[in-house]
Order: structure tokens, then C-alpha cells, then sequence
């Protein structure tokens, strides 16, 4: 297992410069997601019109792998239907934890984000990569608050 | 101090050999040799503690305090012997002042709630400071909260050395209880205790001294001090976790109410009325971590045949090395600067989080601790949510603190 499989450049450089980092005075769902064990913290911000996701952002402090993780989920997101996004969390939240059966299928079906792959090898940092995860489908849930524990 | 006594002081200490004798260090990571820098977590054991603990059970096990067969009586000889190797380690007058419990953390919360609940009330205050770790901290607010007292927190300047002034200014006679940290999990910093012991002292509160991260790096004499409690756990100390001690002034213990009810803590029990047992024991409820007792005497044999003294000289040139090595990385800020420190170097780097450190020193067989380090009020106060931190034990070497330093270099490289 080599590190680069963790910290691909795509990723790296979405931990550099992440996309859709700032708050939504617009924003009609929001939660704020805490994984207790690091102190990383994600508030993701969604519009929604009727069924679509129409715009997503997020703040927060994180390591590399949480920070380009909501990056690249706030990509991804937008123009979702709400179903479409639920289903994404479940494929994103199969490749992480590495699901044999399933993690291939979520591979594909990701596209882009399966460069999230190697994160299943390294257990202690599948909380970093699924925080703005979980905050997101809090926040479409109608939660306010996510926590990775 | 002059050069000559220190200079010998490292000639006695063998480094290599104190090496051989811990089994772990033959270990490689990620096909790296093994370079622990995280016994403020948790010390790595030496052969002489994991043959202490595996021979109790193979030879002497048996429950204590209890049978009239022989292998009680072994077992009870080697904890009570156990028991007086700390009260010498502590410095402590009589064996009857040392309460065997799990840890630090259990000591802590015995205190705060036999001493604790019995002295405090509403309106009182206890008073910490604001370098602690949530174990002293968190039993401290359970009580207040329950009594309706208040917690004051002694500040903590850019250094990480306590404000004196603050601390004096915050004792009052409200004050029933001062609890404070030997040294700083999270900063190394270590506390001027015997002074705010007589501060304190001088405004009528008793002293509780919070020694986990004191007792492996530096001799303790609760004596000196002056303290009325001071706890330390046997993990730290190259010992088993799950025990750890308690001292406490004989006077204090003897009219402080039991904390647990139980079997050992009792000199008889009935329906109507139950009485307490002699100290230590009104403490020691239940059976308690037989072999890890026996183990935590003989980490200490350890520890002084080695000899402290020793083992102080020889981390604190490894601090000023890694102290060295680190301050010429660019973008790195070691936290925490108190004039005096012992065995911890935390730092932060510019633009990268503590998690992706500890993961790919990981990769460079390299241990250290991310996070908050169960001291969040000290992160707090620096503004940053975590830091890495690689802290010393005896058995470290100049090279292994090297070796970090190239590790943090290419971390920087990772993410440039």
C-alpha cells in the first residue's frame, strides 16, 4: 500500500484549494458535522428547490482528506435530485469502509470520487473522509448536527 | 549546573543497552524500524515488567488479602511489596498513604468525590489551571456542578508556563481545592507545584498533584512538595495500564468517607451497619489488578536501576536536540516554550493538519500522537484544533528525533 493511493494529487490539491468553501446566506437546509476525535468540523450549506439540490457549500477546519472530501462532494452534489445525493452518500460511504461486494459497483457509480478508494486502508481516517458526508445528509435530513462517533 | 556531573551522568546511562531490554523496539512499521515517540500516551514495557506480570501467573497468582493458602500469601507479599515500592518512589512517610487503583484518572475522581464532596459547597471554589488535561478537569465540574461551586482556571501564557500572578490572585479562602498537573500532557510544561502548594497551603486549600506525566521523567517527593495528593499512573512509568496509585496525607485519608462499597474496603459488614477498614484498604474496594500491581513494582525497580536522575539527563538533551532539529524546519511552531519542560514536543505545521502528519510519519515507522490530546481548554487557547506530538521516554534516541525531522520534511513535500 503506498501512500500516494491515499493522498492522490487530485485530492491533494482539492485540500489546497477546495471549491465552495464559504457559507449560503441563501441556504435553506444546514448541519454541522464534529468527528470528537480530531476536532475536525464541516458545516455544510444546501439549497433546495422542490426536489434538486441547486447549490451546496461548506466551511469548517479538517484535515487533507476531510477537507477534500466535502470539496469533492460540494462538486458533485450539484443539480442532485435529493434521492440521487442520498444514494451517493451510500455508494461513498460503501468504497470508504470497502464493502467487497459492493465497493467495485460504488467505484463506478462515483466516478470521480472513487479516488477515495484508498481511504479503506487506512481505518483510522474513513471518519475524516465520510464527516461532510454524514453532515450533508444531516442537513437533508433536517438535522442540524452530525457527528462521525 | 557544571559540565562535568552531567557529562558523567550520560556516560553511566547505556543507552543501547536500555534499548535491548524493550522488546518492541525490534519491531518494524510499514517495513521501517519501529521510532516511538508516544509514551506520553502510553510507555512501551521493558522485558523485566512483561516477565514480572507473566510470572505472576505462572507461579504466584492467587487473590489477596484473603486465603490462608500459600499462593495468598505470595500474591499479597509481592502487592504490598508492590505498595511500598511506591510509597518510596513517592516519597511518601507510610505505606498506609498509598491507595492501588486503575490510574490517574481514577485517582482524580476519588478525591473529588470522597474529599471532594465532603469539603465542598456551595459557593466554594476549586481551582485549576488552564494547562490540564480533561481528567483534571472534568471530575473537578462534575463536583462544582453538584455543589453548587465554582471551577477557576488558572491562565496559561503564550509560553505555556501558568501566570503565577493569576494563580495567587485566584486563591481566596473560598478556595477548598487546588488541582494541578506535574507536567503538561499536551506542553511538556513542568508546574512550579511546591510553590502554588504553599500559595495555596497559605489560603487554607489542600493540593491535589496530577503526576502522570511527571512520574517517568523526573524523581517525585510529595514530601518536598508538600502536597496532599498526588497520583500517577503505572502505564506511563514503563508498567502495565490499569493500575496506578494514589497518595494521599495519612491525616486527609483517614477522615475522608470510602468511595466504592464493596468487598476488602469493609472491617465488617451487616444489614444494619457496615464499618471501614483500615488505610489503605477503606479505598480499594473489589479485587483490584493483582499481577499488574506486582508488574507496577517492578516497573519501578526498573525505572530506579536505571535511575531517574539518569533518565532526566538523557531526555532532556533529547529535548534540546528535537527542540533544535524542529526550529530549523520552516513553517514549523513548536507549542508550547516553558523555560522548563520535560518530555514532550508538540508543534504544528503551517498549512497541514496534525492527522496528515501522524499518517505519513506512520509510514516512515514513526508513532506520535494527533489531536487534541485530551486537553482541549489548551487548544483552545492557542487557536488551533490539534497538534502533533512526539514525546520522550528513556530509551529514545538523538537519531530517532532526526529521523522525525526528515519525516516532517517530507510531509511538507507531500503537501508543497
Amino acid at each position: 500500500m503506498d501512500l500516494r493511493e491515499l493522498y492522490q494529487e487530485v485530492i491533494l490539491d482539492h485540500s489546497k484549494r477546495p471549491r465552495n468553501f464559504h457559507g449560503m446566506p441563501d441556504a435553506n437546509r444546514s448541519a454541522n458535522g464534529h468527528n470528537p476525535l480530531c476536532g475536525d468540523r464541516a458545516t455544510v450549506y444546501l439549497h433546495v428547490e422542490g426536489d434538486v439540490v441547486r447549490d451546496v457549500s461548506f466551511e469548517g477546519s479538517g484535515c487533507s482528506i476531510s477537507t477534500a472530501s466535502a470539496s469533492m462532494m460540494t462538486d458533485a452534489l450539484k443539480g442532485k435530485t435529493v434521492a440521487e445525493a442520498t444514494a451517493l452518500f451510500e455508494r461513498f460511504h460503501d468504497l470508504v469502509t470497502a464493502d467487497p461486494s459492493k465497493a467495485a459497483v460504488a467505484a463506478v457509480e462515483l466516478g470521480k470520487l472513487a479516488v477515495f478508494a484508498g481511504v479503506h486502508e487506512f481505518p483510522m481516517r474513513v471518519k475524516c473522509a465520510s464527516l461532510a458526508w454524514h453532515t450533508m445528509k444531516a442537513a437533508l435530513e433536517g438535522g442540524d448536527k452530525a457527528s462521525t462517533e | 549546573m557544571s559540565g562535568r556531573p552531567e557529562a558523567r551522568a550520560v556516560a553511566a546511562f547505556d543507552l543501547e543497552a536500555v534499548r535491548r531490554e524493550f522488546p518492541v523496539l525490534r519491531e518494524t512499521v510499514h517495513g521501517k524500524p519501529l521510532v516511538y515517540l508516544d509514551s506520553a500516551a502510553s510507555a512501551q514495557k521493558p522485558q523485566a515488567v512483561i516477565d514480572a506480570e507473566s510470572e505472576v501467573y505462572e507461579r504466584s497468582y492467587s487473590n489477596i488479602h484473603r486465603g490462608v493458602h500459600h499462593l495468598s500469601m505470595l500474591a499479597t507479599d509481592a502487592y504490598e511489596g508492590a505498595r511500598a515500592k511506591v510509597q518510596r518512589f513517592l516519597g511518601a512517610a507510610e505505606s498506609r498513604e498509598i491507595v492501588l487503583l486503575r490510574g490517574t484518572t481514577e485517582a482524580v475522581n476519588l478525591v473529588a468525590q470522597s474529599y471532594g464532596r465532603k469539603h465542598v459547597g456551595a459557593g466554594d471554589e476549586v481551582l485549576i489551571t488552564g494547562l490540564e488535561h480533561h481528567s483534571n478537569i472534568v471530575p473537578w465540574q462534575m463536583l462544582c456542578e453538584e455543589k453548587g461551586a465554582t471551577l477557576r482556571v488558572a491562565p496559561i501564557d503564550d509560553a505555556g508556563e501558568v501566570d503565577m500572578a493569576a494563580f495567587e490572585r485566584l486563591l481566596s479562602p473560598r478556595t477548598r481545592i487546588v488541582s494541578v498537573s506535574h507536567v503538561s500532557n499536551a506542553l511538556g510544561t513542568v508546574n512550579p507545584v511546591r510553590r502554588m502548594t504553599e500559595l495555596a497551603h497559605a489560603t487554607g486549600a489542600v493540593v491535589m498533584v496530577d503526576g502522570a506525566q511527571a512520574a517517568p521523567h523526573l524523581a517525585v517527593d510529595v514530601r518536598a512538595i508538600g502536597c496532599d495528593f498526588y497520583a500517577f499512573s503505572g502505564h506511563k512509568v514503563y508498567g502495565p495500564s490499569g493500575v496506578g496509585a494514589l497518595y494521599g496525607r495519612a491525616v486527609l485519608l483517614e477522615a475522608m468517607p470510602p468511595w466504592q462499597g464493596g468487598g476488602d474496603m469493609i472491617a465488617s459488614v451487616t444489614f444494619e451497619k457496615s464499618t471501614w477498614n483500615e488505610l489503605p484498604y477503606k479505598f480499594e474496594a473489589g479485587t483490584p489488578n493483582i499481577a499488574g500491581g506486582i508488574a507496577l513494582g517492578a516497573a519501578i525497580d526498573w525505572v530506579e536501576r536505571v535511575g531517574l536522575d539518569v533518565i532526566a539527563t538523557h531526555e532532556h538533551d533529547l529535548l534540546l536536540h528535537g527542540t533544535r532539529v524542529l526550529g530549523e524546519i520552516p513553517g514549523l511552531r513548536i507549542v508550547g516554550t516553558a523555560r522548563k519542560k520535560a518530555g514532550v514536543l508538540s508543534f504544528v505545521l503551517d498549512g497541514i493538519h496534525p492527522h496528515d502528519v501522524g499518517t505519513i510519519l506512520d509510514y516512515e515507522g514513526i508513532a506520535v500522537r494527533t489531536g487534541h490530546h485530551c486537553a482541549q481548554p489548551v487548544m483552545d487557547r492557542y487557536g488551533i484544533p490539534a497538534t502533533t506530538r512526539a514525546s520522550l521516554a528513556c530509551f529514545n534516541t538523538r537519531e530517532e528525533l532526526d529521523q522525525l525531522a526528515l519525516g516532517i520534511r517530507k510531509v511538507q513535500e507531500m503537501f508543497r
